[in-house]
C-alpha cells in the first residue's frame, strides 16, 4: 500500500476523515475579479484566475506584485475590497481562515517552536477534533510521506531549515485540506536544498494527485518544473496566464518573455506573416523565419524572443535562419560557455555547451535558431 | 569599550567595585545589620539578635506581609489578564488609534504614585463607586499604577511572536480560541511571566498611592515600614525591610526561571 493510500485509508477510518476526504473533491480555487486596497495603495487589482481540482498553478512575479496577497485573499487574511473568492462549490470571502479548509506553508516555515515535530503535524487534526485514534495513526503516515517519521519527538530547533520545510508540509497534508497554499515554500532555502525540495513536492503531488495547490513563488525555476500553469503577476495585475509549456514557448508580453526564463528580445524592423503561423522577420538587415503565435499583423510592433540556449554556433547548422553577429565576451562557466553578441544596437546572449575552440573576442560569427524555437512578442502588450 | 591592558582592568575594576559598593551594598548591607541589630549607637551594632524576626512573624508584622503577598498577586494577576487583553486587541486596531490607547496606558505611570491615590480617594469615597475604607481601593491603586507595565511588556512580547504561526494555526483550522491557548499564550509566555514579575516587584515596594487609601484592615508591608520607622522602631523595620526584599527576590526567582524554561522551548 502507498503512503497516499495509507493517508486515504486513514481519513476514511474517521468522522472526521470521511467529511475531509468527502470535501477534497471540490477543490477549484476560483478568484472572480479580486481587488485589494489598502488606503490609497492597490496592491492586486480586478484578479481573475481558476486553479482547477488537482493542478498546480505557480504564480510568479517581482517583489510588491501582488502573488502573495492573492494567496492571502484565498488563505482569508487579507479581505478583498472587491470581488469573490471560491472554494469549490463554497464562496469563502466572507468566510473566517480557520473554516476555508486549506493547508497553508509559508518561506519561514511557521513551526510551532514549544512542540515537538510529531504535535505540530497533530495540530490541525486537534483543532478539528479529529478522534485520538485517527491523529495517531494519520501523523506518522503523514511524516512518512515527507520521510521525516524519524524526527518525530524532535523540536524544531533541532532541525534544519529543510527538514522544519517538510515537517511544515506534512503539517498542512494531515489535515487533508481542499487546497494547499504554498508561499514561497523555498526561499529560505540553499540552492542545493531548494532543488531536492522541488522534487519532494513533485513527488509528493505525484502521491496525492487530487490536491490542488497554488504555489508562489518568484523562482522561475521552481514555477517551470512544478506547475501546470503559471500566472505572472505585475504591479498587482495578472500580466499573462497559460499552461507552463506555452507560456514559455511563445510569451504572450515583454515582461512574460523575460520574467519566465532568460530571453534575447530583438527589435524587429518589419515582419510578414506567413503561412503555418510563421511569419518572416527582419532584423538588423538580416531575415528569419519565427513562428506567429499570437497572429501579430504586420502593422503592429513586434519584439523578437531567442531563448539563450536556443541559438546555436552555425557551423553544422542548416544554412537558413542565421545571423551575423559579433563577439563581444565569452565566460567559460564550466558546464556551458556564455557568449555576448552584438547585431546591430542589440545585445544577444548566447549559451552552448563548452567543447571545442570557443570563439574569439572581436570576430563575427554566424549563429542559426530554428524557427520553431523563436516567436514574435508584442511590444505594446505591457499593461503598466 | 573593551580594556585590553592588564593594569588598565585592574584601574577600571578598583573605581568600579567600590562605587557599586558604596550605591548598592552598604544601603542594603546597612538594613540587613540594622535587622539584627540589639543596639547601635557607634560605627557597628553593640550587639546582635534574632528577636526582631521572632516579632516580624507574628502579629501586625506578618499580616502585613501575607497582605502585601496577597496585594501583589492579586493585582499583578488582573494586570496580567487586562493587560494582555488589551494588548491583544489592540493588535487588531487601526496602528495610530493603538498609539492613541497606548498613551491612555501609560497615563497612570506617568503621574506620581500619590496623585493616584488622591484621585481613586476623590473618586471612590462617594456611592454608587464606594470602595473608600475597603481593601479593594488598595487593590484598585496597585492596579492602576502597575497595569501600564504589564500592557507595555506583554505589548512588546506581542511584537516577537511570529504572525505566521498564527496565521498558519488558523489555516490548519484552529479556532481563534483554540489559537489563543496553543500558539499565542504559549509563545507569550517568556513575556507574560517577566510581565507578571515586574508587576509584583512594583506592587511590593509601592508606597506612594498606598499610603493614601490603606485602611486599617489591608495594612500593606511598606505601609507598615513606614509606621514603624515614623515611631523610632528603626530595628524593626529593618527586619521587615529585609524581609520584604527577600520575599520579593524568592517570587522574582521563581517566575525567572519559568520564563527561562519556557523561553528555552
Amino acid at each position: 500500500m502507498s503512503q497516499a493510500q495509507t493517508l486515504e485509508r486513514v481519513a476514511d477510518g474517521s468522522p472526521g476523515g470521511s467529511r475531509l476526504a468527502a470535501a477534497a473533491g471540490a477543490s477549484r480555487i476560483h478568484f472572480e475579479g479580486i481587488s485589494v486596497t489598502y488606503g490609497e495603495t492597490t496592491v492586486l487589482e480586478g484578479l481573475t484566475l481558476t486553479v482547477n481540482p488537482g493542478e498546480i498553478v505557480a504564480l510568479i512575479g517581482p517583489s510588491g506584485s501582488g502573488k502573495t496577497t492573492a494567496l492571502r485573499a484565498v488563505a482569508g487574511f487579507v479581505r478583498p475590497s472587491a470581488g469573490r473568492i471560491s472554494i469549490g462549490a463554497r464562496d469563502v470571502t466572507d468566510i473566517a481562515p480557520h473554516e476555508r479548509n486549506i493547508g497553508m506553508v509559508v518561506q519561514n516555515y511557521a513551526l510551532f517552536p514549544h512542540m515537538t515535530v510529531a504535535e505540530n503535524v497533530a495540530f490541525g487534526l486537534r483543532a478539528r477534533h479529529i478522534a485520538s485514534r485517527v491523529v495517531a495513526e494519520r501523523v506518522p503516515a503523514c511524516l512518512d510521506m515527507v520521510g521525516m517519521r524519524a524526527y518525530a519527538q524532535r523540536y524544531p530547533r533541532q532541525l534544519s531549515g529543510g527538514q522544519q520545510q517538510r515537517v511544515a508540509i506534512a503539517r498542512a497534508i494531515a489535515v487533508k485540506p481542499q487546497v494547499l497554499l504554498l508561499d514561497e515554500p523555498l526561499s529560505a532555502l540553499d540552492t542545493q536544498i531548494r532543488r531536492a525540495m522541488v522534487d519532494e513536492i513533485a513527488r509528493l503531488h505525484r502521491d496525492l494527485p487530487e490536491l490542488t495547490v497554488l504555489y508562489v513563488t518568484h523562482d522561475q525555476t521552481e514555477a517551470l518544473t512544478l506547475a501546470d500553469h503559471i500566472g505572472i503577476m505585475r504591479d498587482g495585475r495578472l500580466q499573462a496566464f497559460d499552461r507552463t509549456r506555452p507560456l514559455y514557448q511563445s510569451p504572450p508580453t515583454r515582461f512574460a518573455a523575460e520574467f519566465l526564463g532568460r530571453a534575447n528580445l530583438l527589435a524587429v524592423s518589419k515582419f510578414l506573416p506567413i503561412a503555418y503561423g510563421r511569419a518572416r522577420v527582419s532584423i538588423a538587415g538580416m531575415s528569419l523565419e519565427a513562428r506567429n503565435p499570437h497572429s501579430l499583423p504586420p502593422e503592429r510592433r513586434a519584439l523578437l524572443c531567442i531563448r539563450p540556449h536556443h541559438l546555436r554556433l552555425a557551423a553544422a547548422s542548416p544554412a537558413a535562419n542565421r545571423l551575423l553577429a559579433a563577439v563581444e565576451s565569452v565566460q567559460w562557466q564550466g558546464e556551458v560557455l556564455n557568449l555576448s553578441l552584438g547585431i546591430g544596437d542589440d545585445r544577444l546572449l548566447m549559451t552552448c555547451p563548452p567543447g571545442g575552440s570557443p570563439p574569439t573576442i572581436g570576430s563575427r560569427i554566424e549563429v542559426f535558431c530554428d524557427p520553431a524555437d523563436v516567436s514574435l512578442v508584442p511590444e505594446d502588450a505591457d499593461r503598466r | 569599550m573593551l580594556v585590553w591592558s592588564r593594569s588598565g582592568r585592574l584601574l577600571v575594576w578598583a573605581l568600579v567595585v567600590p562605587l557599586m559598593l558604596v550605591i548598592y551594598g552598604l544601603p542594603m548591607g546597612v538594613i540587613v545589620v540594622a535587622s539584627f541589630a540589639r543596639q547601635w549607637n557607634g560605627v557597628l551594632p553593640s550587639g546582635f539578635t534574632l528577636a526582631h524576626y521572632a516579632a516580624s512573624l507574628e502579629g501586625d508584622s506578618l499580616a502585613s506581609l501575607t497582605t502585601s503577598l496577597a496585594t501583589g498577586f492579586i493585582a499583578s494577576a488582573v494586570a496580567l489578564i487586562s493587560g494582555t487583553w488589551a494588548a491583544l486587541a489592540l493588535r487588531e486596531v487601526p496602528r495610530q488609534r493603538a498609539r492613541l490607547f497606548d498613551v491612555l496606558f501609560f497615563v497612570p505611570s506617568a503621574v506620581p504614585s500619590v496623585s493616584v491615590g488622591l484621585g481613586l480617594l476623590v473618586a471612590f469615597s462617594h456611592p454608587p463607586f464606594l470602595l473608600n475604607g475597603t481593601r479593594w481601593i488598595v487593590l484598585a491603586a496597585h492596579f492602576v499604577l502597575i497595569s501600564a507595565f504589564t500592557y507595555g511588556n506583554v505589548r512588546a512580547g506581542l511584537t516577537r511572536v511570529p504572525l505566521a504561526c498564527e496565521e498558519v494555526a488558523s489555516s490548519l483550522g484552529a479556532s481563534p480560541f483554540y489559537r489563543l491557548r496553543r500558539v499565542t499564550l504559549p509563545l507569550l509566555a517568556p513575556y507574560l511571566i517577566s510581565a507578571f514579575s515586574l508587576s509584583f516587584a512594583l506592587s511590593m515596594g509601592e508606597l506612594g498611592a498606598t499610603i493614601m487609601v490603606y485602611p486599617p484592615s489591608w495594612v500593606t508591608l511598606p505601609v507598615h515600614i513606614f509606621a514603624l520607622s515614623d515611631r523610632g522602631a528603626v530595628f524593626d523595620a529593618a527586619t521587615l525591610t529585609t524581609l520584604l526584599g527577600l520575599a520579593t527576590v524568592i517570587v522574582l526567582t521563581a517566575l525567572s526561571r519559568l520564563a527561562s524554561r519556557a523561553a528555552v522551548r
